[in-house]
């Protein structure tokens, strides 16, 4: 029985002059108590698609043609009220955002009842009762508490289940999830999506599941569909889509997903002294007269030569302040940090800037670490600038060189950063980072803030790059599985901590700690199952 | 929670005196001289040197700057701000006299101010209706941009000479502050609307107001239980920059429509260059300036839950420094003006 | 390097542009962005023939400002007086013309001690922070504590009247916005992922404020500067009004205004089309200021 019909849907933005088409002829099903889940890149019109269907399209957003049936009503010719009548009682909407999607200045408790007080469902008195149950449901501690409380009180993962309880309150036949984890930790991710698929079970309620990950869609939906560029390029049914893709976007998307593929091959190492020793090392930070902040407690680790070491955790966790502390862009409260044999702990001035021509670092956001106001030619090339090195004309050559080491045009030299796409932002600052031919590359995660296939890019690209040019990194992620693909060794750290450490196959085939098979374990897609 | 309170009343103290400090500075150590102005220099009588003198023994100005700053600031400690050089009479007192009438002027000023300008943003961010939505934002930036005298003038030309309703001159009664307080009130209800337009605007667009609508909630619901109470806060914390404002404007009004009050003592007092007075009214709008900023920090946590409802968890590092997103926008540049 | 490798693993073309990011691929050229902005670009030839009458008043208006004509005394608006004639005869278009010059010089004046110095302390407050920050910032915050108008009052009351004195003191009260506003664009710079990224490429700390913190913040400045020449040209009018700025028979903006208050109900175009005029040079430059700001923003 089908429940939600969508056929040959248009969405367009922008003037009637010049319209940006988002979604261009979509055809999707959703049956009654069904999970179908929509996967696809950035652009590639899933989340317009599902904004549409329940009319909550942004600006100037608008549906130009085709037609969205929902149990039998059209819905894209309701009035608004008649639509405020369908949505969140008949068709709930989980939004990607915990942290921004709770209004802060309500208590959690009104904004549960909310739903229910504006469907008729109750009154005053009732909605209270109602929402404490709804609350206990959500697996939250203490509802009577919660409730009184404001969103900022409470974590990410539990603002996630308070919104997914607001999503089922009515009991709607439909329930929309727009990246429902996409923002949170990696193991909370697996809690919510469990969370998630038991209330399902108990309802009978169909989910339409928007994602990026196709690992996500593997776990959890009964069909997948793929998105591209606005268009539907593959559907059916989860496991015939993984096992037989037809489609060539599709294999490139399973192939550049890191969760699924298999870890590659990687050179063997070199048997040097290692390039970066940290030893013991810690940080704190003052917050104010009576609370300090311990992001880092005696870390130790080293960085093979020429190799990769993956500093892994969540947020929280220390590894990026622990990855400033090893480039010297912050200085440990005690400990050591030793590159090539020196000590730089306590290196400043003169001496601090000489290690910059050595170590290197490339940041995780693309958009945020070009100066907007300069020419890519000046960026690459503010290195050599700021050391003196060569002629005008000699960097010119080097920073053309640079860019197809990078594999970037060099029709882009005269482009501002405006006019690249975040994957190629990404290269340039690559690009930058290799400029004055340093040993170590300090990669804060470089991909985190890509598309899929764009991050499957450039690891290649940082890859490839190591074994020419020798590079050893220091690589921080959350994300085990694009970790899996690059590294030699990994730590694992936890609330400051280093829990595990060894190489990559003793990490990921025999995982020694609890918290590291939590980890692993988290990863949406390493086994993919029918429902 | 007490040691906060304390910190902020010191802060304040501190702002008082160094506005003390500075109009001291300003006005007694910058090249006219009060002296020779009341003893008629500027007439071009010639000046009898023997009345100077006894002028500046009355006013201590024959003494060293420290010794005058010291007398100056220990007197006004106790309330004390000199005496007006054009009139004789204590300063305190002048101000105190004045006062009553431009609170009357300002309070019925601030009411309609409030009432419109809250009017217009909450009908310019709810209605759907292009024309209407132009229309109603084109408001404020024509009330900011008009010379409030010019307004008055307007105003007094049309309903007073023309169409006879009020009278144009005098102070006591309602339909002697009618026109007035609309003139006072243009400016001070366009920088309210603004503000509370453009933190409207700013709230719809947060996701969630998109969750809300996803619950089925109409507009009107998400704009008086959603919007209105989170946007509301930053014209909250203008109200400072807002009785500023109406002070300020009273000189002019006041001016305008030859009304008793504070401002038409300063005009009076800056024309005469008398410089007690004028450094007693300076010290008096700061003196209000704090003491509104102080209330509204007090009441700052009831008004916005954020603050004291914060969040459990520890902050980071970032946290720990200094929010510079609290710097100025255009909007709030222009409020303070 | 490796020659096999595409040049290009992205797209040459630009991408779609995502209809929720602030990010345009294509930068818009200056003469379709007029088009596109009619209102911005009528401000901008107001502004422009303000400075024209400013400059060049007998371009505008071949009469005499201080000679007036008793005969024709009160007159209202005509082909002959576009403005109509004031109490004594003179033509009041003429007047509006010649006193362009001191307002808008005074204007000018103003803003630009206020930039300058505002910017000054905006600048070393933010780069420098700390001491010299919380110094130069409590200084600003009193400064704020007294409305603008009155703190011109007590300096035009020390410094004495004239369009000068006028203009030094709305000046002084002007400062503290532009202090504001600049440090915050440069703490908000200073903390920027790619000024990190300059000092760790080991650019010294000279080159990152001339090449990163001042490109990036002038712009919200500048905008301001347009919108507190509008604000300026209310001051300034304001304390002529209030007779502290030129001496009749000098034309200037608000004391022609103040003039014309006595002849209200006889005489409607003295006071009501000056003040037309004042309201025109305001209104445009906060929409050119404002169009800065959003042209900047993107």
């Amino acid at each position: 029985m089908t429940l939600l019909e969508v056929r040959d849907l248009q969405v367009a933005y922008g003037s009637a002059r010049e319209p940006v088409v988002a979604v261009d002829g979509v055809d999707l099903t959703v049956a009654r108590g069904e999970v179908v889940a929509v996967v696809g890149e950035s652009g590639s019109g899933k989340s317009t698609t599902a904004q549409a269907i329940i009319g909550l399209l942004a600006g100037t957003g608008r549906v130009t043609g085709g037609s969205v049936t929902f149990d039998g009503t059209r819905l894209n010719d309701l009035s608004e009220r008649a639509f405020e009548r369908i949505r969140g009682a008949r068709i709930g909407f989980v939004p990607q955002d915990p942290t921004t999607s709770l209004n802060p200045v309500l208590r959690v408790g009104d904004q549960v009842a909310e739903v229910l007080r504006i469907h008729g469902l109750a009154d005053r008195r009732t909605a209270r009762i109602e929402t404490l149950r709804i609350l206990e449901e959500a697996g939250l501690d203490d509802p009577a508490l919660r409730a009184k409380q404001y969103p900022q009180e409470l974590s990410g993962g539990q603002r996630q289940r308070v919104l997914i309880g607001i999503a089922l309150a009515c009991r709607p036949d439909l329930v929309i999830a727009d990246e429902p984890t996409s923002a949170l930790d990696v193991t909370v991710q697996r809690r919510i999506l469990d969370h998630l698929d038991a209330r399902i079970a108990e309802t009978g309620t169909a989910v339409l599941l928007i994602t990026h990950d196709l690992g996500v869609a593997a776990d959890r939906a009964d069909r997948i569909v793929v998105m591209k560029s606005g268009r539907v390029v593959e559907t059916g049914p989860a496991a015939q889509v993984l096992d037989d893709p037809q489609h060539e976007y599709t294999r490139s998307l399973i192939a550049a997903a890191p969760s699924l593929a298999d870890a590659p091959q990687r050179p063997a190492l070199r048997k040097a002294a290692p390039i970066l020793t940290v030893s013991n090392v810690s940080k704190t930070f003052r917050i104010d007269r009576k609370s300090a902040l311990h992001a880092v407690r005696d870390v130790s680790f080293e960085v093979p030569r020429g190799g990769t070491l993956s500093l892994v955790g969540e947020s929280g966790s220390g590894k990026s302040t622990v990855s400033r502390i090893a480039i010297r862009l912050e200085t440990p409260t005690s400990g050591e940090v030793r590159f090539d044999g020196d000590d730089i702990t306590g290196l400043r001035g003169h001496a601090l800037r000489a290690l910059r021509r050595r170590v290197q670092i490339v940041h995780q956001n693309p958009y945020a670490s070009l100066d907007p106001k300069l020419r890519i030619r000046d960026i690459v090339a503010e290195p050599l600038d700021a050391f003196g090195i060569g002629t005008r004309a000699e960097r010119a050559q080097h920073v053309a060189r640079l860019l197809d080491q990078v594999a970037l045009s060099t029709a882009h030299l005269n482009r501002k950063p405006a006019e690249l796409s975040g994957g190629q932002r990404q290269r340039v600052a690559i690009a930058r980072a290799l400029a004055l031919q340093p040993d170590l590359l300090v990669l804060d995660e470089p991909v985190s803030a890509l598309d899929v296939s764009v991050q499957a890019q450039i690891l290649d690209l940082l890859t490839a790059l190591q074994t020419e040019l020798g590079l050893s990194y220091l690589f921080i992620s959350h994300d085990l599985a694009v970790v899996r693909q690059i590294s030699d060794t990994v730590a694992v750290m936890r609330a400051g901590r280093v829990v595990e450490y060894g190489s990559t196959a003793e990490i990921f085939d025999n995982p020694q700690r609890e918290y590291t098979q939590t980890l692993l374990e988290a990863i949406p897609g390493k086994v993919h199952h029918v429902r | 929670m007490v040691r906060y309170l304390g910190f902020r009343v010191l802060q304040a103290v501190g702002v008082l005196w160094a506005a003390f400090t500075v109009s001291f500075a300003v006005l007694y150590l910058l090249p006219s001289d009060p002296v020779s102005i009341a003893a008629g220099a500027d007439a071009g009588t010639p000046v009898d040197a023997a009345a100077i003198e006894q002028l500046q023994a009355r006013y201590g100005l024959d003494q060293p700057v420290a010794v005058q700053y010291w007398n100056a600031l220990s007197h006004a400690v106790r309330g004390d701000f000199g005496i007006s050089i054009s009139t004789g009479q204590q300063v305190t007192d002048a101000i105190a006299a004045a006062l009553p009438s431009t609170l009357v002027l300002a309070g019925t000023a601030l009411v309609l101010a409030l009432v419109f300008g809250t009017a217009v943003a909450f009908l310019a961010t709810y209605t759907r209706a292009g024309w209407i939505r132009s229309l109603l934002f084109s408001l404020p930036p024509l009330g900011v941009a008009v010379p409030t005298f010019w307004v008055g003038l307007i105003l007094l030309q049309f309903f007073s000479f023309r169409l006879k309703l009020f009278p144009a001159f005098g102070d006591q009664g309602i339909e002697h502050v009618i026109l007035p307080a609309i003139t006072l009130a243009l400016p001070t209800g366009a920088v309210i609307a603004q503000v509370l337009a453009t933190s409207l605007q700013t709230t719809w667009r947060q996701p969630f107001i998109e969750a809300a609508r996803a619950k089925g909630a109409s507009r009107l619901r998400i704009q008086t239980r959603h919007a209105l109470r989170l946007s509301s806060i930053p014209a909250f914390t203008i109200a400072g920059v807002i009785v500023g404002n109406l002070l300020a404007g009273s000189v002019v009004v006041e001016t305008v429509f030859s009304r008793a009050g504070i401002g038409r003592l300063t005009q009076m007092s800056v024309m005469a260059q008398d410089i007690p007075v004028v450094q007693g009214i300076v010290v008096f709008s700061a003196t209000v300036f704090v003491l509104v900023n102080l209330a509204v920090d007090l009441l700052y946590p009831l008004v916005d839950p954020r603050i004291t409802h914060g969040g459990s968890r520890g902050g980071t590092a970032a946290a720990a420094e200094e929010d510079p997103a609290h710097g100025d926008t255009l909007l709030e540049v222009e409020a303070r003006v | 390097m490796s020659d096999t490798l595409i040049l290009e693993t992205v797209p040459a073309t630009s991408p779609k542009p995502d209809p929720f990011s602030h990010r345009t691929f294509r930068i818009p050229s200056v003469v379709t962005w007029l088009r596109r902005n009619a209102v911005v670009a009528v401000s901008a030839v107001v502004l422009l023939l303000a400075v024209g009458f400013a400059l060049f008043p007998s371009v505008f208006a071949s009469g005499d400002p201080l000679r007036g004509v008793p005969a024709e005394k009160l007159q209202g608006p005509s082909v002959a007086h576009w403005f109509g004639t004031d109490n004594l005869g003179r033509d009041v278009y003429t007047r509006v013309v010649h006193g362009a010059g001191l307002s808008l010089t005074a204007t000018l004046v103003a803003v630009g001690i206020a930039l300058v110095v505002g910017s000054l302390v905006g600048l070393l407050s933010g780069a420098l922070g700390g001491v010299v920050d919380a110094v130069l910032m409590r200084i600003v915050d009193v400064l704020l504590s007294i409305p603008a108008l009155l703190l011109s009052l007590a300096l035009v009351t020390a410094l004495g009247f004239g369009t000068m004195n006028v203009a030094i003191a709305v000046g002084v009260s002007l400062v503290a916005n532009f202090a504001r506003v600049m440090r915050s664009e440069v703490l908000r710079v200073r903390k920027a992922l790619y000024v990190e990224a300059a000092f760790a490429c080991g650019v010294r700390w000279h080159t990152v404020l001339r090449r990163h913190v001042l490109r990036n913040s002038y712009a919200p400045v500048t905008a301001l500067a347009a919108v507190e020449f509008g604000m300026a040209v209310l001051a300034v009018s304001s304390l002529s009004f209030l007779g502290f700025g030129a001496v009749p028979p000098t034309p200037e903006w608000g004391s022609l205004i103040s003039e014309g208050r006595n002849y209200l109900a006889a005489a409607w175009w003295m006071t009501t089309l000056p003040g037309l005029v004042i309201v025109a040079v305001v209104l445009s430059a906060h929409r050119v200021g404002h169009a800065i700001e959003d042209r900047s923003a993107r």
